[in-house]
């Protein structure tokens, strides 16, 4: 890590920290963010790094989101009650109930997921290109769909999550919920960066630019596709843990397994910033949630086709991204060489 | 149950086999494109619901909507030649996920432009066709599910006589083989992927008439449809049409079965359940035979 790094890390810190008390209003928004950018950067270990284009990492994100609640509600009160109540609440937590809950619940909500990811990786991971693509989007619509037919986590009706307890201090639960994300986005960050510099990062790219080869050198390909699947799910279910707790209402199919909304914008997101690269999903993550929350407020009610006309416009006019447009005008910045006689030759021939 | 009132499983056999045509015939549209032009189209569904509209509002104007099933696909023609030429000829020699998520887009962009323009109530339109009794009353079926399988079977029928015989069947099916060599041979492939998608978009058109006369239509039900016709498409592998057609039916059944079972709320979810595992055995049938090769 050099110097320039190290400033502009800092620096970020002292933003992140800082943010919450410079944007009081925003504070909502700016922890959907890190959990956005949280989800990009996982969904890149995928999609980016390993060259497996997964929509199905809504399915870590909405288990995740059930899990934190339900274990949240299930240590003190019985749960089936508590969804038959619906939105009159009968059972209170004591500030100590929910943060303890709630400690519990992100813990299940980050290890359940990756033992999830684990045991169907095997399978699941052995597909290949498009057939891996759709077998996931049915992954995660087909959980949306079961979790909507089971009772006792409030079935079509949805499932409210512990509001936040009364600590005298109106602004605690937006800061509470931002510094949880923050943390989370750190950890994740740390996590990824770490995993990018060691030799892990090097067996996906191959897995990536040709399987059959990376297998035949000797490289137990799958056992890294599966572990790369469950760092993935264990940072996607802790999101989805935090994200359950500041909706404060699970639907199954609206909020939980959206892949409608959530699990097409983390491929979005990873896409606009630039695929199989560090910054690329975080650059993107925050663009695009800007350029949502604005679109979302000025053309109320066509937000979706609006979606629509984005994800065609940048797939086809932008796949290789921000990253990827930046890397191709600024290339001594990546480290790149350029041979100017190569160059001139090329130009030449076109 | 089902073994107890032997009834309800002709009915389910025969409501799912009646369905499953329907399928067959979205699925042989999915197959048509997917083998010429490489992509997966995810709007697909969309594209059936679109259909199913047409009929829908030729039905609330006082026309017979059976008329639907030859207005719709002259319609979508039309929609999925403007389509193709807007978003599909960028997509059409990229990489398949490329194309997998700008359909994605599309799907989103029809699936919400349906629920503005028509609203988002389950409708379907009423064909006054009565019902077939069978077995002493005991099996019930609407003549509208006969009609609308007929009718999938016939345009089944001359579509794969078209494709035989016309010049621009054959250009397809050229395509299909191999774009560069149709290419040289002075096949205009990009017409021939125009007309291959708004083939295939009219298929869906009929489809969708079907659907709406038989069952009911909703704007967000479009990716049900898409899920299955890829399903079935994998099951029978590009270019087998009885093959289509075989699993079309099974997999009509099967899904009568899950309704009766399972209880109508986990029916759609079962459909993307079954997509699942099809692919999980599909992955390790074919894992044994790279084993065996090496």
């Amino acid at each position: 890590m050099n110097r320039n790094n190290l400033i502009l890390y800092i620096g970020i810190l002292i933003f992140g920290i800082a943010a919450p008390f410079i944007f009081p209003a925003f504070k909502v928004q700016l922890s959907i963010l890190c959990v956005l950018i949280v989800l990009a950067t996982t969904w890149n270990i995928q999609g980016g790094e390993m060259g497996y284009n997964s929509f199905g990492n809504i399915l870590f994100y909405g288990l995740g989101m059930y899990l934190c609640a339900s274990v949240q509600v299930g240590m003190f009160f019985p749960l089936a009650e508590w969804t038959e109540s619906g939105g009159e609440k009968t059972f209170v937590h004591t500030p100590a109930q929910f943060f303890q809950g709630m400690a519990v619940g992100l813990v299940v909500a980050a290890v359940v997921p990756t033992i999830v990811a684990g045991l169907i990786g095997y399978s699941i991971l052995g597909l290949r290109g498009h057939y891996f693509a759709i077998c996931t989007l049915g992954l995660g619509v087909a959980a949306g769909e079961i979790s909507g037919g089971i009772e006792i986590i409030g079935a079509g009706q949805g499932f409210t999550t512990p509001p936040f307890p009364d600590v005298g201090n109106l602004e605690s639960r937006g800061e509470f919920f931002y510094f949880l994300s923050f943390f989370v986005l750190i950890l994740t960050f740390i996590a990824v960066r770490g995993i990018y510099s060691t030799r892990f990062k090097l067996i996906l790219n191959a897995i990536r630019d040709n399987e059959d080869k990376a297998e035949a050198m000797g490289i137990e390909t799958m056992k890294y596709k599966i572990v790369g699947w469950m760092i993935s799910a264990f940072f996607c279910g802790l999101a989805g843990g935090i994200m359950g707790g500041l909706v404060g209402y699970i639907d199954s199919t609206d909020v939980a397994f959206d892949g409608r909304e959530m699990g097409v914008f983390m491929v979005l997101m990873a896409i606009l910033g630039g695929k199989g690269t560090l910054w690329g999903p975080i650059i993107g993550a925050t663009v695009f949630h800007i350029f949502k929350e604005g679109f979302w407020t000025f053309f109320l009610g066509w937000q979706y086709v609006a979606l629509g006309v984005l994800i065609v416009v940048i797939v086809i006019y932008f796949p290789e991204g921000i990253m990827g447009w930046l890397r191709e005008k600024y290339p001594q910045r990546f480290g790149e060489v350029i041979d100017e006689k190569d160059r001139k030759a090329q130009v030449e021939l076109k | 149950m089902v073994f107890q009132y032997p009834m309800i499983s002709v009915q389910a056999c025969l409501d799912g086999i009646l369905l499953g045509i329907l399928f067959a015939l979205i699925a042989y549209g999915m197959a048509l494109q997917w083998g010429v032009m490489n992509i997966i189209n995810i709007a697909q569904g969309d594209l059936v619901i679109l259909g199913g509209y047409i009929a829908y509002f030729m039905y609330l104007y006082g026309i017979h909507p059976a008329w639907g099933v030859i207005v719709s696909p002259i319609i979508m023609y039309f929609v999925g030649i403007a389509i193709y030429k807007l978003v599909i000829n960028k997509v059409v020699d990229r990489d398949l996920f490329i194309s997998i998520l700008a359909t994605f887009g599309i799907s989103i962009l029809f699936m919400q432009l349906m629920n503005f323009a028509f609203g988002a109530d389950v409708v379907l339109a009423n064909s006054d066709y009565g019902t077939t009794m069978l077995f002493d009353s005991n099996v019930v079926l609407p003549n509208s599910k006969i009609f609308s399988a007929f009718i999938s079977i016939l345009f089944a029928i001359c579509l794969v006589i078209y494709m035989k015989k016309s010049k621009l069947g054959r250009a397809i099916r050229a395509t299909a083989q191999n774009a560069r060599a149709a290419k040289i041979l002075g096949v205009d492939t990009e017409k021939v992927y125009a007309a291959t998608f708004g083939i295939n978009a009219a298929l869906c058109g009929v489809a969708g008439a079907l659907i709406s006369i038989t069952f009911t239509i909703h704007p967000y039900m479009g990716l049900p449809y898409t899920i299955r016709s890829f399903m079935i498409v994998i099951v029978a592998g590009l270019g087998n049409l009885p093959g289509v057609a075989m699993s079309g039916m099974g997999l009509g059944v099967f899904e009568e079965f899950a309704d009766y079972i399972l209880g109508t709320e986990f029916r759609i979810g079962s459909v993307f359940l079954l997509l699942v595992l099809i692919l999980v055995y599909r992955r390790f049938k074919l894992s044994r035979k790279r084993e065996y090769l090496k």
